[in-house]
């Protein structure tokens, strides 16, 4: 293991942080918090005083294999959840130190499930930073990084892209790393204005159509009201938002070919073929089954909130535009499902991915062939090129660790003894990283204000390891990785 | 400039993380996704799976906006539909491996009729690169300059050298020739040397200058001495062999070729009617006894596998051959083969990813601001020699040497002026229109003539 280096990113991420600690001070300045002014400052000078000189250790040796990708993308998001909440602490506007790591955890891995039971008291200067963490989180803390320090990674960068960006095979815009970093975050930045600006236009005031904006960007999903959207009335808001989600789920290299007029390029991506017929099949069945068990009175209606929810569900986001909590079981159920399937790999959304359960099902769908047919040779297609076993291989083993660990955080919480509804939709809303859910996390629900810290703390890993994709954060653990041999 | 190289084997490979490191924008296509996924994890470039020669594989990895085209799979043929489908898909130059001898008569026709910018012959290069240290007795390498106009030579002080223990300051009252000692490789470690730095036996220097004053140079050394080469063996008959055997041949060497394949020798003695041709094992050593090996000036193995090659010339420098040329495919670490008494090691592969290097080069600088003429790697990569040209945007021109402060560890070697060579001194200064040759031994880096200035 390549300490020095390792140390090395970890001060440069701090310094980063501390750089763009700037903005919520800006925010707090205008709004006139002093207080929140004091506990972004203080946090600033510790991540300055930390970070600076690690930033300048010395690394003789540049070479940056797939262990240290990993390491060092795990460790400086470990690091990003503890100092990033920081300023809720020094604030005071959280209590309690838990409390605020799981609010800045749940930040950065864009999940936006909140423990604060009454938001709009908080200061704007940290309601800003909350969902500024968001969008941070969304595209990645190392390749925002990558885009504005030239020798940040240098020449093995894909390894740290790799680690830290979703999707079972990230691959570059162009050549460059340090430039494909760039284009990502230019596109980024400029849909989340276009969608701050419309929200403007449709009426909500300058911090609440930011920090929405940035929350669907980031596929976050922390809102600065208390309530549903329901509170701004606006169907155009509510139009907005649900374009925007779904824009955002998709995968960001589709932009670029767009944007390059590649267009045969982009439609021959199977991906985000699949992943809009999936939220319009989904929609199609809501809006029919909620029209007809009569919880709204015109299907209109029952297709407003349908693909609002579905888009928050699929996308990962999770914002509300009604309570869903007296939906019909069928409807509640394909949401729950669409947490697991999640967005295209590439984009900014959780879940295991639109491309990797397609590549599992047609895997089953071989697999079954084969049984029948013991002899037959058939490959496994996707965007019409075969996919390599190894590939195949990965991502359903990604699909049996996400299992796993999604038991294994329902076994931590079962120790609340909540309902199961509640149990097993906090479950998945901490690994999917949506934010969403059901029973006490459904609008108007108790809230998970009243959990233990040992369930905030096991919901906090949760969510780091489904932002990571798992295995940057399982290797920390893992004695091998630490290992001379 | 955005550059497609199409085959990822070791030329590609090293082609893609030099031109990378200049800053090009590099796009490589392989048919095996392991190599390819290799390049991609330890390189900063894009990877695109497929047959490079078909044009929707091209049309992929963005052939419309290249600059340049390499093709270097291993199959002639392959890289010349590869470039003739990047030439017409809108490519604006294309450089392709040509290795086949029997295509050498007509390469004129096929670089007119496939829109070649350039091709490459390795085992060509390779041969080359072998003749010319091979001029230069004692030298163990060779780079040129200006068009061949000046000369870097790299070679290893004897133990009764007359240089050992000499100041450079010295040197010139001692020889009186006008070359300059740019660069010293003590025991594996780069010095760019000052005047009171003092020579030792077992250095290997490095020495620029014109070809007739480093001639002499090495005369007056007692290096060149009453030595010529005139007897040479050369083991395996290959492409390279033969290349080298033709070369010498016009030089009126006497040229023994050892070579395992009977079909082979037959072919060789009709080519080369006046070398002799052994048939034979090259790696049995009574062989090489019987066939005079002691009586050699030179001995060039050139077999395809690196060990034999090895441990032929390790027994040729055992036998006191004063020339050893050894040839290799794989084995990078060139200074523990210098250890082992061998001083010249041509890997056909590297040269050939240097030639392209510097053809790029020379193409990237009738495009852009950058001012590199000719970039040699010396001392195993540890130190550079680039030539520049001074425009109009250098700085300090006409400013004695001396009065100018340059960054550490770098020396301007030569100044070549209207075709005349300088060996620069504190008075001499540099003019608009110059080339500039510098040596560096850091990791400067350097892309301008005006980087070589510090910024105090």
């Amino acid at each position: 293991m390549n300490y020095k280096l390792v140390g090395n990113y970890l001060g440069k991420v701090m310094v980063l942080l501390a750089a763009i600690l700037a903005l919520p001070v800006i925010i707090a300045i205008i709004y006139r918090d002093f207080e929140a002014i004091r506990a972004f400052l203080i946090t600033i000078g510790i991540l300055v005083l930390g970070g600076i000189p690690l930033a300048r250790v010395k690394f003789d040796d540049h070479k940056l294999y797939a262990k240290e990708g990993l390491v060092v993308v795990a460790i400086s998001w470990l690091a990003l959840s503890f100092f990033g909440a920081l300023p809720f602490y020094f604030s005071g506007e959280i209590k309690g130190l838990v409390n605020c790591i799981f609010e800045s955890v749940s930040g950065f891995t864009t999940t936006g499930a909140s423990i604060v039971p009454d938001v709009e008291v908080l200061s704007a200067g940290i309601i800003f930073w909350r969902s500024f963490t968001h969008w941070i989180g969304g595209m990645g803390v190392l390749i925002f990084l990558m885009a504005i320090v030239p020798t940040a990674a240098g020449e093995r960068a894909l390894n740290v892209m790799k680690a830290e960006s979703p999707g079972p095979s990230p691959g570059k815009l162009v050549p460059r790393m340090r430039q494909s970093s760039k284009i990502l975050y230019i596109i980024y930045l400029v849909m989340t204005l276009i969608e701050t600006a419309l929200l403007l236009f449709g009426g909500m005031s300058f911090l609440d159509s930011i920090v929405i904006a940035m929350g669907t960007a980031g596929t976050g999903g922390f809102s600065p009201i208390n309530g549903t959207m329901a509170l701004y009335n606006s169907a155009f808001c509510d139009g907005v938002i649900t374009v925007f989600m779904i824009l955002f789920g998709v995968n960001f290299t589709i932009y670029h070919l767009l944007l390059l007029r590649k267009f045969a390029g982009a439609l021959r991506n199977e991906e985000w073929v699949t992943y809009l017929g999936i939220i319009a099949t989904s929609t199609v069945l809501i809006t029919i089954n909620l029209t007809a068990s009569s919880v709204y009175e015109t299907a209109g209606e029952a297709f407003r909130y349908a693909v609002f929810q579905v888009a928050s569900f699929m996308t990962t986001t999770g914002y509300a535009s009604i309570g869903f909590g007296n939906w019909h079981a069928f409807s509640k159920n394909i949401l729950f499902m669409l947490m697991f399937v999640g967005g295209c790999a590439g984009s900014t959304a959780g879940g295991i991915k639109v491309s990797r359960i397609n590549i599992m099902i047609k895997e089953c769908r071989r697999t079954i062939g084969q049984i029948v047919r013991p002899r037959a040779v058939e490959v496994v297609k996707f965007d019409g090129k075969p996919v390599e076993k190894s590939i195949t291989q990965s991502v359903c083993q990604y699909g049996i660790v996400c299992a796993l660990l999604f038991f294994a955080t329902v076994f931590v919480l079962t120790l609340e003894n909540l309902d199961m509804e509640s149990t097993f939709s906090v479950a998945a809303t901490a690994i999917n990283n949506v934010g969403a859910g059901f029973g006490i996390i459904a609008p108007g629900g108790a809230g998970l204000g009243g959990l233990s810290a040992l369930s905030k703390l096991t919901m906090s890993m949760s969510m780091l390891l489904g932002r990571l994709e798992f295995y940057p954060i399982m290797i920390l653990f893992a004695p091998r990785t630490w290992k001379r041999v | 400039m955005n550059i497609i190289i199409v085959g990822d084997g070791k030329v590609g490979y090293t082609l893609a993380d030099q031109l990378g490191m200049e800053g090009h924008n590099i796009t490589v296509i392989d048919r095996n996704e392991k190599n390819l996924r290799h390049t991609m994890e330890t390189l900063d470039v894009m990877g695109v799976l497929g047959n490079g020669a078909s044009s929707s594989v091209q049309m992929e990895a963005g052939v419309q906006n290249a600059d340049i085209v390499i093709a270097s799979t291993s199959a002639d043929e392959t890289n010349m539909i590869c470039c003739l489908t990047a030439k017409s898909l809108g490519a604006k130059n294309t450089i392709a491996r040509i290795r086949n001898p029997e295509y050498m008569a007509q390469l004129g026709m096929l670089k007119e009729q496939f829109g070649l910018s350039m091709t490459v012959n390795p085992e060509l290069e390779a041969a080359r690169e072998i003749a010319r240290v091979i001029k230069f007795s004692p030298a163990a390498g060779i780079e040129t300059f200006s068009k061949g106009r000046v000369e870097l030579i790299e070679f290893r002080l004897g133990d009764n050298c007359l240089l050992a223990g000499k100041k450079l300051s010295e040197l010139h009252l001692a020889t009186d020739t006008r070359v300059l000692i740019c660069a010293v490789n003590r025991d594996d470690e780069v010095i760019i040397p000052d005047g009171s730095f003092v020579l030792n036996a077992g250095d290997h220097i490095h020495i620029t200058g014109e070809t007739r004053d480093i001639s002499k140079f090495l005369r007056s050394i007692g290096e060149n001495e009453g030595f010529k080469i005139r007897a040479i063996m050369i083991v395996g008959g290959g492409r390279i062999g033969y290349y080298l055997a033709k070369m010498l041949d016009d030089r009126g060497i006497d040229i023994k070729i050892i070579e395992i394949n009977e079909a082979r020798c037959e072919e060789l003695s009709d080519l080369l009617p006046r070398a002799a041709i052994v048939c034979g094992d090259g790696s049995e050593i009574e062989l090489l006894e019987s066939e005079g090996l002691e009586d050699m000036d030179a001995f060039v193995a050139l077999t395809g596998f690196d060990e034999e090659n090895l441990i032929m010339s390790m027994v040729a420098n055992h036998k006191k051959v004063p020339k050893i040329v050894t040839k290799t495919g794989r084995f990078k670490y060139v200074s523990l083969i210098n250890r082992m008494g061998i001083d010249t090691v041509v890997n056909p592969k590297m040269t050939t990813a240097s030639q392209i290097v510097q053809y790029v080069r020379s193409m990237q600088n009738s495009v852009s601001l950058s001012n590199i003429k000719t970039l040699h790697k010396i001392v195993d990569g540890k130190a550079e020699a680039v030539e520049f040209a001074a425009n109009g945007n250098t700085r300090h021109l006409d400013v004695p040497l001396s009065k100018l402060s340059l960054k550490k560890n770098l020396l301007i070697a030569v100044l070549v002026r209207a075709g005349k060579v300088i060996i620069p001194h504190g008075k001499d200064s540099i003019q608009k229109g110059d080339s500039v040759i510098v040596v560096t031994g850091g990791s400067h880096h350097l892309r301008d003539l005006n980087d070589i200035f510090s910024e105090e």
